[in-house]
């Protein structure tokens, strides 16, 4: 598995990093976990022919609350998010899920993110959570909502010369649970099917904000609208979440293949959403 | 089990001495085929078909060729000029070495580019064009063997059809009238599924011609060095004392280096014609697409039984997806292997197996992934039906298996297709598992589990498999008898050296067969040095796969240190002033019946073979041993597993797995146990998840490991080994070949369990890998 030839640029601020894309274009990519560039690069499917290594570069590594939101650095590893107590939810429960424990030391949250593989779990939890994703370019820093953000299989609205520098996830202020569920074939594959769900509960126990999300069944990360709306409001019950369920499994366009039918997938849609829902209003509850 | 002999200082057979190998494996000292980096090293890259199956209208590589740093690229027409272009298989067969007329499978070689690195040598295949013209793919064998399918084979003399071969044994005259006597006839058919042996270390060569002197040293992945050197000699043409075949340090074999590939054979000749050391090391995707593929197999089988659940007879019906050449690793008289095996552990008078093999177009191999030639196949088959006979006659398929079992006294036991079993005690062996894993409660807590809607499954395998071949009057490979030998060198100070015609892949012969010495000399093992895999450095043999390692070079091994005893005794004797007769040997002690006081040890034997001999004695300790089995060893195991499968989606998770082995006499048994694990790992992956198939373009999907999955320990359930000890009565110190056993015993057991949680259903069969989409179908199917 031999890359083909290309250039390095290690950056040592983000505007270096920015400058760098701007004078590489096209051919260019930001490198930072490397986790599916490299082994892209290796199999001869991708070709850049500038890396720009981000991962000299300081204060991009912090994962921390502050103003209400989780902020996520570009260079957080997805280890590190396991680590972190800052975490919730949703978040803190897809974490483990990610890879394997060799691609969780390395490969970083924002470059999941970024790299929009319906397959990948992050962005569905971002969906779940109503996340933004903040970018850096030449003109400056902007915020872009995942929904704004996700623009198809492995490609987003990100300006070619922009640099994803973090993500801003809003933390609930009263009681709130969150569940990533995913089968996978084994430690380190992509999701077969996983659903991202957040709930949050007012004082009256009923549900004041849902999230719910799917990876991997539709031709990117899918956030199940109906079924958000139809929860919001209502008290949380195993008949809700049956009908949220059946929403969540209509939503769900999956294929069959080596991994297994679709109709078992919008199966495993269906058991998983009311299962995640489940655990999310337990420990909304609990909260 | 049977308490060592020898004392831990001498560590004979019994004692778990660690490996003597791991120290330098795991500080990094091994010495694997791509360390090997010899002074102007040239690089090779091949150039693979993206396509099943096309006709090659031309290449193009001139461009290739323009690149800085290209020195040749070799393709079929050149090789074609040296009489290289095709190569016999181990099956007789033929196989394109660079294709020359058509590809016949995704990933076959089509060019080579030799470089002076790899980089540029992968950059020169992407400038390499090739005219293809594409050809319909063939991708099911019985797809191949309709009427008017495309011929795969079109440039073999003769071949009209798809059909690789045909083979049948036993009797069916015999078969036939069973069949008539039966109550019911349980049917089974199901595909065990393409998988790869996938080593952690992939295939490579090295190979280093002196132009000059014409010494081809070739260092490759090799589990058969000395096999491969003749087989050099005679496809190369190469003169046999100038070929050295050097093995390394093996990341893992499995069955996988075996085969002689098309890579090494150019890098052979590229190495000849530039009279430069050329270097090829597979990537994982040309491992997994291109070498040494295992299993494929439809099979078919009934058994005929009576209403008490006698086994009176089985028929077998199988076909065989070759792929695009028959190059099965196998003795060669058997087309199918040992699957004639596949009557299993039960004493029943008839048997019939009917097996043909088809062409089609996809990657050849048809190695024994960690099985002795096909026995893996035929294990799992026959542990399927008879689990699926005592639903069906409504006993239990613990009963099932007790009622139908080969008993202790009838061994040495003759079975339906000729096997001869050695030794065994079947019903103790499952009773004790049975005793184990609480068998009476779990078939309990199943029933009180299903009024609760949870699925709770039972599985059992009772395996019983044959190795060590083997016999020179049955057992060959392209003719070479499957003999194999140890040389043993005693040194004056009494360290030794021992030589094997056999070659450890991660198996711990540096460890184990030093044992087999210690137990008969009594020189401690650790003073003992094993060689192997240098063809200049050690006695022929047919190499390590096929669980022939201990039946055969173990034997070999007890067998040289018996004779230098013999020797030692004497010189004892004549140190001791005393007759020959009246020499004991006892861990190392050389002592005078009657008189133990008066005693010399190995070490002074030792000295005394270089120093003081008797009258007429040839100085010197040392001898070599060839060594031609009697028999297969028959190893076989009680495994259960128990597992939950979830309704909703089909997912099942082991909770608990309970493996029963009786490899005869354990000469170490931490490595026993290690070899086990691993086997039901490889097991449990090819039941759960592992394989490879291909879409109907014929695109292999499994070409890498994101998609051909090897289980970590995550996946893996928890193992609970036990063990019973029968000797073989025929090896000289009762041991039988083990690394095989939990890989050919296993699948059937997961597969069994999963589907007794179903079984109530009405479920008899979901084909591996056992997907839990397959089960969740196969639940509401039946629901």
């Amino acid at each position: 598995m031999f890359p083909s030839r290309f250039d390095l640029v290690v950056a040592q601020t983000v505007a270096e990093a920015v400058e760098a894309k701007v004078d590489a274009g096209e051919g260019g990519r930001f490198l930072a976990g490397g986790q599916s560039l490299i082994p892209m690069m290796k199999m001869r499917v991708a070709f850049p022919e500038t890396l720009i290594d981000i991962n000299r570069i300081g204060g991009l590594d912090a994962i921390e609350r502050a103003n209400g939101h989780l902020r996520v650095g570009a260079l957080v590893r997805h280890a590190d998010v396991v680590a972190s107590d800052a975490t919730f939810g949703a978040v803190a429960s897809a974490a483990p899920w990610v890879a394997d424990p060799l691609v969780r030391n390395r490969g970083t949250m924002c470059g999941s993110v970024a790299h929009c593989d319906p397959e990948g779990d992050w962005n569905s939890v971002l969906f779940a959570t109503g996340a933004d994703v903040i970018a850096q370019g030449p003109g400056g820093e902007r915020s872009i909502s995942i929904a704004d953000f996700v623009d198809g299989a492995f490609t987003s609205t990100l300006g070619e010369e922009e640099l994803v520098v973090g993500l801003r996830i809003p933390v609930p202020s009263g009681r709130s649970g969150g569940a990533y569920l995913k089968l996978e074939r084994k430690i380190g594959d992509y999701a077969t099917v996983a659903v991202a769900s957040h709930l949050e509960l007012d004082d009256s126990g009923a549900i004041s904000a849902a999230g719910l999300a799917l990876t991997s069944v539709n031709p990117i990360n899918t956030k199940v609208g109906d079924a958000e709306a139809l929860m919001v409001g209502q008290q949380p019950s195993e008949e809700l979440f049956a009908e949220a369920a059946e929403l969540a499994a209509a939503a769900a366009e999956p294929r069959d293949d080596v991994r297994g039918t679709a109709a078992w997938k919008r199966q495993v849609v269906r058991t998983y959403t009311k299962r995640g829902l489940a655990a999310a209003a337990q420990q909304a509850e609990g909260s | 089990m049977v308490a060592p002999t020898t004392p831990a200082e001498i560590g004979g057979i019994g004692h778990s001495l660690q490996r003597k190998e791991d120290a330098r494996l795991i500080e990094g000292q091994g010495n694997f085929l791509d360390d090997i980096d010899l002074p102007n090293t040239l690089h090779m890259a091949i150039l693979r078909s993206p396509l099943a199956h096309a006709r090659i209208n031309g290449i193009d590589s001139e461009a290739a060729m323009a690149l800085d740093g290209v020195l040749a690229v070799v393709t079929g027409d050149l090789m074609d000029q040296h009489g290289l272009a095709w190569m016999p298989t181990l099956s007789g067969d033929t196989q394109a070495v660079l294709a020359t007329d058509k590809v016949r499978y995704q990933g076959q070689e089509v060019a080579a580019v030799i470089a002076t690195d790899p980089y540029i040598a992968t950059d020169a295949l992407e400038l390499i064009e090739v005219d293809y013209e594409e050809l319909p793919p063939i991708t099911t064998p019985q797809q191949s063997l309709e009427e008017g399918a495309a011929l795969i084979r079109d440039e073999k003399e003769g071949q009209t059809d798809n059909l690789a071969y045909t083979w049948e044994t036993g009797d069916q005259g015999a078969t036939e009238e069973a069949f008539a006597k039966a109550d019911r006839v349980v049917t089974l058919e199901t595909h065990y599924p393409r998988s790869h042996p996938a080593p952690l270390e992939t295939c490579g060569i090295v190979a280093d011609i002196n132009s000059v002197t014409g010494q081809a040293t070739i260092y490759m992945t090799s589990q058969a060095p000395h096999a491969h050197r003749t087989l050099f000699a005679m496809v190369a043409g190469l003169p046999e004392q100038n070929i050295r075949i050097v093995s390394p340090d093996i990341g893992g074999g499995f069955g996988n280096k075996v085969p002689i590939y098309p890579g090494y054979v150019v890098a052979t000749a590229a190495s000849l014609l530039i009279g430069q050391p050329v270097k090829w090391v597979e990537s994982r995707t040309e491992n997994l697409i291109s070498t040494g593929f295992a299993r494929d197999y439809y099979m078919k089988g009934e058994l005929a039984v009576t209403d008490e659940g006698r086994i009176l007879g089985l028929r077998v019906n199988m076909l065989s997806d070759q792929g695009a050449f028959y190059s099965d690793a196998q003795p060669t008289q058997f087309r199918a292997g040992l699957f004639h095996v596949v009557t299993g552990s039960y004493d029943f008078p008839a048997a019939h197996i009917d097996c043909k093999g088809a062409f089609t177009n996809k990657a050849p191999g048809g190695v024994a992934y960690r099985c002795s030639f096909r026995i893996t196949e035929a294990s799992y088959l026959i542990e399927r039906l008879v689990q699926n006979a005592a639903y069906e006659v409504g006993i239990d398929p613990a009963e099932m298996r007790l009622r139908n079992f080969i008993q202790p006294e009838q061994f040495p036991y003759e079975t339906a297709t000729g096997f001869v079993y050695d030794s065994g005690d079947y019903p103790t062996a499952l009773r004790t598992a049975m005793d184990e894993v609480g068998y009476e409660d779990l078939r309990r807590e199943q029933a009180e589990a299903r009024a609760e809607g949870r699925l709770i499954g039972i599985g059992i395998a009772h395996f019983t498999e044959a190795v060590g071949a083997g016999p020179s009057r049955t057992y060959d490979i392209a003719g070479l008898k499957m003999i194999d030998s140890a040389e043993l060198r005693v040194h004056p100070t009494g360290k030794a050296i021992l030589k094997l015609g056999v070659k450890t892949q991660g198996q711990g012969h540096e460890t184990t067969f030093a044992q087999i010495v210690a137990e008969v000399l009594g020189i401690p093992a650790n003073d003992i040095k094993v060689e192997h895999g240098d063809t200049n450095h050690t006695p022929y043999g047919l190499g390590t796969y096929a669980s022939r390692s201990t039946p055969v070079g173990g034997a070999a091994t007890a067998v040289v240190a018996r004779k230098l005893a013999d020797k030692s005794k004497k010189i004892a004797a004549h140190l001791l002033e005393a007759a020959d007769e009246d020499i004991e040997l006892a861990s190392g002690v050389f002592s005078v019946a009657g008189s133990p006081d008066r005693s010399v040890t190995i070490q002074d034997v030792a000295l005394a073979a270089y120093t003081n001999l008797p009258e007429g004695m040839e100085y010197g300790l040392e001898d070599v041993t060839y060594y031609d089995p009697p028999n297969l060893t028959y190893p076989y195991g009680s495994y259960i597993v128990v597992v939950e499968v979830d309704p909703d989606t089909g997912v099942w998770q082991v909770q608990r797995m309970v493996a029963l082995d009786d490899c005869g006499v354990r000469i170490n048994p931490m490595i026993v146990e290690g070899q086990i694990c691993g086997g039901l790992t490889e097991g449990f992956a090819m039941s759960a998840m592992q394989w490879i198939t291909f879409d109907e373009d014929g695109n292999c999907i499994g070409a890498n490991f994101m998609d051909y999955l090897v289980p970590t320990a995550w996946e893996t359930p928890r193992f609970e080994l036990l063990a019973t000890e029968v000797p073989s009565p025929h090896h000289p110190i009762g041991a039988k070949g083990v690394g095989e056993s939990a890989t050919v015993g296993s699948p059937a057991a997961f597969v069994n369990a999963v589907i007794d949680a179903v079984a109530h259903l009405g479920v008899r069969n979901i084909d591996m890998p056992v997907l839990p989409d397959r089960v969740w179908a196969a639940i509401e199917e039946a629901s």
